[in-house]
C-alpha cells in the first residue's frame, strides 16, 4: 500500500528518520552484532588475550548438562505459565462477556495487575508464601504440607509459575474479551436455535472462532515467560535453590555477570535471539493469515 | 428457560468475584502488612486486618528508607523511576512519529531498507543483548545517567509501526486540501497529522509509561549509585537473605508505592489503554 499524495524533498526525510536510526544502530544493532562476534571469541580469565574459536563456545554449551536442563526448565515453565493463566483468563472472559450488571466494574477490577512490575509481583508472592512468616504457609503447614520453597526446588518452581501466571491473567483476559466480543452474536443464536446447549455452543462455535486469539496469546505468553519472569525470579529465588529456577535468560545474566564467562554468555544470547526470531516469525505467519477452522 | 438464565448469571457473578479475589489477595496482604509492626510479622503472627502503623511506615519509607540494606528514601527512587518512564515514553513517541511520517509521506532512496532496519528491532528484547549494550553505554560514559537508563530502551520499533499504520489510513484528500491552503511538510504535520494522532499517542503513552516504570534488568545493571536507583531495584535490595533483617512493613509499603502510578494510569485511562494494547500487539 502506497500513498498517492506525497511531499517532494531530498533531505528532509533523512533528517526525520535520523534520530531513530541513530538510536537503533547504536543501542540495538551494534550490541547485537557484538554479541554475535563475542560468541565466537574466547577470552582468558584476565581479559588480556582473546582468540577466535569458531563454534567452541556453542559446542561447550551443549556439552554442559546444566544448559540442557535450563532449556527444558524454561520451556516447562513457559507452558505451565501459559496454560494456567490462559485457562483462568478464558473462564473469566467468558463470564465477563455475558450481559451482566456491573460489567465494566468487573473489567476494571481484573485488568490492573497488568501494570504491576515483575519484581513487585515477586515480592508479593514471596511474602505470601514465605516459609516462616507467610500467611498462606500457615495453612499449608496446617494441611500437613512441608512447605519451604527456599529449600525445595520443586516448590520454588511452583511458586515462580504461580506468581508469573497471576500477573499474566489480566493481559490474557483483555485479549480474550476483545476476541469474544468480535464473534458475531448471530452465529451463536443460530447454534442455539439448532438446539445446542451452552457448553456445546462454547466448544463447537466460540472456541474455534477464538483460535487465532488463543494462538497469538500462546506465543506472547511464551515470550513473556522467557524474558519478563527475570524480575520475578531474581526477587523470589535468584535461580535457586540449587539451579532449580534458573531459566535461559537468568543463566545469561549469571554466567556473564557473576561467572565472568562472556563468550558463553554471548553464545547463549545468540541462541535466545534465534529462538525469539523463530517464535515471532511463527506468530506473524499464523496471525497474519488469521487461522480459523 | 428464564429461570435457568438467572442461575447462570448468578454463577457468572460468583466466578468473576472469585477471580477478582485471586487477583487482589496478594495486594491486599501487602497493604495490610505495611500497616503492621515488623516484630509481629517476623513472628509469623501477621493478622489479616490493618494495623495502626500506617503513617509511621509510609513516612519512613518515603522520606527515610530502611535502616539496614538500602538507606535510600523511596521518594527519591520514585522520582528516578518517573523520570526514566517519562523519557522512554516521550522519547519513543517523538522519534517514532517523525520517522513514520518520513516513511509514509516521502519517497527517497533507501526508504524500504530503512523501514526494514527499524522493523527488525521489534523482535529482540534488551535482555538478549544485555552485556554488549552495557559495554556500549559504559564506553559512552552513560552509566548512572538518565540517558543511559532510557536510550537503549527507546531503540525498538513498536511505535513506528503503529504510527505508520495509522498514517496509511489518513485519507489523501487531507494532504491535498492543506496543500491548496499552501501548507508545507511541517505545517501539514503540525496542523493536521498531529491533532489526528492524539488518541493514538495517548494510548501509546500509557503503555510505554508502564513499560518504562516496570523496567528491571536494565537499571539493575547500569545503576551503581544508590541515588540513581529506580524503585524496582530498590525493592529487591530491601529483601535480605537473612529474614531477621528484612523490614517487611517497609518492603510492602514500597511495593504498594511502586504499584500506584502504573495501576492508577491503567484504571484512569482504561479505554485508551485497552485500545492501545490491542493495536500495538497487532
Amino acid at each position: 500500500m502506497q500513498k498517492q499524495s506525497i511531499f517532494q524533498s531530498k533531505l528532509l526525510p533523512y533528517a526525520l528518520v535520523a534520530p531513530q536510526l541513530a538510536i537503533v544502530l547504536i543501542f540495538f544493532y551494534w550490541p547485537a552484532l557484538q554479541a554475535v562476534i563475542q560468541s565466537f571469541l574466547l577470552q582468558d580469565a584476565f581479559g588480556l588475550s582473546t582468540s577466535f574459536v569458531w563454534f567452541e563456545n556453542y559446542i561447550d554449551l551443549f556439552k554442559e548438562p546444566a544448559y540442557f536442563e535450563a532449556i527444558v526448565r524454561t520451556f516447562a515453565f513457559s507452558f505451565a505459565i501459559a496454560l494456567s493463566s490462559l485457562s483462568l483468563a478464558l473462564l473469566l472472559a467468558v463470564m465477563a462477556d455475558k450481559p451482566l450488571r456491573g460489567g465494566t466494574v468487573y473489567r476494571t477490577l481484573l485488568i490492573w495487575p497488568y501494570a504491576v512490575a515483575p519484581p513487585v509481583v515477586g515480592v508479593l508472592w514471596i511474602f505470601m508464601l514465605h516459609p516462616s512468616l507467610g500467611v498462606l504457609s500457615r495453612y499449608l503447614r496446617g494441611m500437613g504440607i512441608d512447605w519451604n520453597p527456599l529449600l525445595d526446588g520443586n516448590q520454588a518452581a511452583t511458586l515462580i509459575i504461580l506468581a508469573a501466571a497471576w500477573k499474566q491473567i489480566s493481559y490474557n483476559f483483555l485479549f480474550f474479551l476483545a476476541g469474544l466480543q468480535s464473534i458475531p452474536k448471530s452465529v451463536l443464536e443460530a447454534a442455539a436455535i439448532d438446539g445446542a446447549r451452552p457448553m456445546r455452543r462454547f466448544w463447537t462455535v466460540t472456541f474455534p472462532l477464538l483460535s487465532p486469539t488463543i494462538f497469538f496469546l500462546l506465543v506472547v505468553n511464551i515470550v513473556y515467560a522467557f524474558f519478563d519472569t527475570f524480575g520475578i525470579i531474581d526477587t523470589m529465588t535468584r535461580g535457586g535453590p540449587g539451579k532449580s529456577t534458573e531459566t535461559l535468560v537468568y543463566k545469561v545474566y549469571t554466567d556473564g555477570l557473576l561467572g565472568g564467562n562472556l563468550g558463553s554468555s554471548a553464545a547463549q544470547s545468540v541462541i535466545l535471539m534465534i529462538m525469539v526470531i523463530v517464535l515471532t516469525g511463527i506468530q506473524f505467519r499464523f496471525v497474519e493469515r488469521k487461522v480459523t477452522y | 428457560m428464564v429461570e435457568q438464565e438467572g442461575i447462570r448469571r448468578y454463577v457468572a457473578h460468583v466466578i468473576l468475584w472469585i477471580g477478582i479475589a485471586i487477583v487482589a489477595f496478594p495486594v491486599y496482604l501487602a497493604i495490610v502488612a505495611s500497616t503492621q509492626d515488623n516484630a509481629v510479622i517476623a513472628n509469623g503472627q501477621m493478622s489479616l486486618l490493618p494495623g495502626g502503623e500506617f503513617l509511621k511506615t509510609y513516612y519512613q519509607t518515603i522520606f527515610v528508607g530502611t535502616s539496614g540494606t538500602t538507606r535510600e528514601p523511596v521518594g527519591n527512587m520514585m522520582l528516578n523511576s518517573l523520570i526514566m518512564a517519562l523519557m522512554i515514553a516521550v522519547g519513543k513517541i517523538a522519534i517514532s512519529i517523525i520517522s513514520a511520517y518520513a516513511i509514509v509521506y516521502f519517497r527517497f532512496p533507501f526508504r524500504m531498507p530503512i523501514f526494514w532496519i527499524i522493523f527488525i528491532t521489534l523482535m529482540l528484547p534488551v535482555e538478549v543483548r544485555i552485556y554488549p549494550t552495557y559495554k556500549i553505554v559504559a564506553d559512552l560514559h552513560m552509566l548512572d545517567s538518565y540517558a543511559g537508563l532510557s536510550l537503549p530502551l527507546i531503540a525498538s520499533a513498536t511505535a513506528t509501526l503503529l504510527f505508520r499504520q495509522f498514517f496509511m489510513t489518513v485519507p489523501d484528500e487531507l494532504l491535498e486540501a492543506s496543500r491548496i491552503d499552501g501548507a508545507g511538510p511541517f505545517r501539514f504535520f503540525w496542523d493536521t497529522l498531529l491533532p489526528l494522532s492524539r488518541t493514538n499517542m495517548a494510548a501509546l503513552f500509557v503503555i510505554l509509561f508502564i513499560l518504562g516504570w516496570n523496567q528491571y534488568l536494565w537499571p539493575l545493571l547500569i545503576t551503581t549509585r544508590d541515588d540513581m536507583q529506580t524503585i524496582q531495584i530498590g525493592i529487591r535490595k530491601m529483601i535480605t537473605t537473612t529474614d531477621a533483617l528484612t523490614e517487611w512493613p517497609v518492603v510492602m509499603a514500597t511495593a504498594v508505592l511502586a504499584m500506584l502510578p502504573p495501576v492508577f494510569v491503567v484504571i484512569a485511562m482504561q479505554k485508551l489503554f485497552v485500545r492501545g494494547l490491542v493495536e500495538t500487539e497487532k
